[in-house]
């Protein structure tokens, strides 16, 4: 994985919350993400490949998805609503996608995004793909977007594996 | 005038039909995908599309292909992450009359919409 990835990612997240939530995001610094995190309850997993292979995972508390929803929704939501996982599959696709599109030249295709609902649970990948996992806050609570990403095998797949906290 | 939206986000359909709204535009209609908005511009007849690009069972470019096949003046303005130059050029060249880029303001958005209909009725 290169910096220019993470950076990539970094400004498309400021970017959309900016633009579609017209919330400033604070972004710590990415860290190599060696065993996954089991804290949170909401997180949307969308699926590259092409030049870049990988995925993309962003993650939060349930309180936090709640309020970040809301304030997407412009309305309240149910807990375990369709919205709630309809609207954090979104933000996900427009944050991967914006990122995307700054990795010049590199032809890439993204999936559309599955969304867990589930207690502490923690998302598994492949384990010869490098994770990095990129800490952000707003008002509201944090977040995190891990990437895992590598230019392009033929012969590998990635496999993504979700478990609960409770299972392990 | 009538809008229909197509695209699986019920989230992007909502913020779309808002933005459409405060615009003041009222007869609008939703489709999940590209099968679904097939099966209703028949009877809908649409004077402008927003669409989509990746969607599931129909991407928004097949849509836009198979409408076109239909309709060849219906303003289109698809509403995607898809960025790269190319996919703009896919589009256009597929048929699409304008382009907005995810994640938009409701300024960007009203101001294409404003754009696309001028050019048409020019």
């Amino acid at each position: 994985m290169e910096q220019s990835h993470i950076l990539a990612f970094i400004k498309s997240t400021r970017n959309v919350f900016e633009t579609m939530l017209q919330l400033s995001v604070e972004v710590g610094t990415p860290v190599l993400s060696t065993v996954p995190d089991s804290s949170f309850d909401v997180s949307a997993i969308i699926g590259m490949s092409g030049d870049l292979d990988g995925s993309v995972v962003l993650s939060f508390r349930r309180e936090t998805a709640m309020r970040l929803v809301s304030i997407f929704c412009g309305t309240e939501v149910a807990d375990d609503a369709e919205d709630l996982i309809d609207a954090v599959g979104e933000l996900a696709n427009m944050i991967t996608g914006g990122a995307k599109a700054q990795l010049d030249g590199k032809k890439v295709t993204i999936s559309c995004p599955s969304v867990v609902i589930g207690a502490q649970h923690s998302v598994h990948g492949s384990k010869d793909l490098v994770r990095m996992s990129i800490p952000c806050s707003y008002d509201c609570g944090e977040f995190t977007v891990e990437v895992a990403v590598r230019p392009s095998s033929a012969s590998s797949q990635d496999q993504t594996v979700i478990s609960s906290a409770e299972a392990a | 005038m009538k809008i229909l939206l197509v695209d699986d986000s019920k989230t992007m359909r909502t913020i779309q039909k808002s933005i459409l709204t405060q615009m003041g535009h009222t007869e609008i209609e939703e489709a999940v995908d590209g099968v679904d908005a097939l099966s209703k511009v028949g009877s809908f007849k649409p004077e402008l599309l927003l669409v989509d690009w990746n969607m599931p069972k129909m991407d928004g470019l097949t849509f836009v292909k198979e409408y076109r096949a239909m309709d060849t003046s219906t303003p289109i303005i698809m509403v995607t992450t898809e960025a790269e130059k190319s996919r703009v050029i896919d589009a256009i060249k597929a048929g699409v009359n304008n382009y907005v880029v995810k994640p938009f303001t409701p300024d960007v958005l009203s101001q294409r919409i404003e754009e696309t209909m001028t050019k048409a009725a020019a």
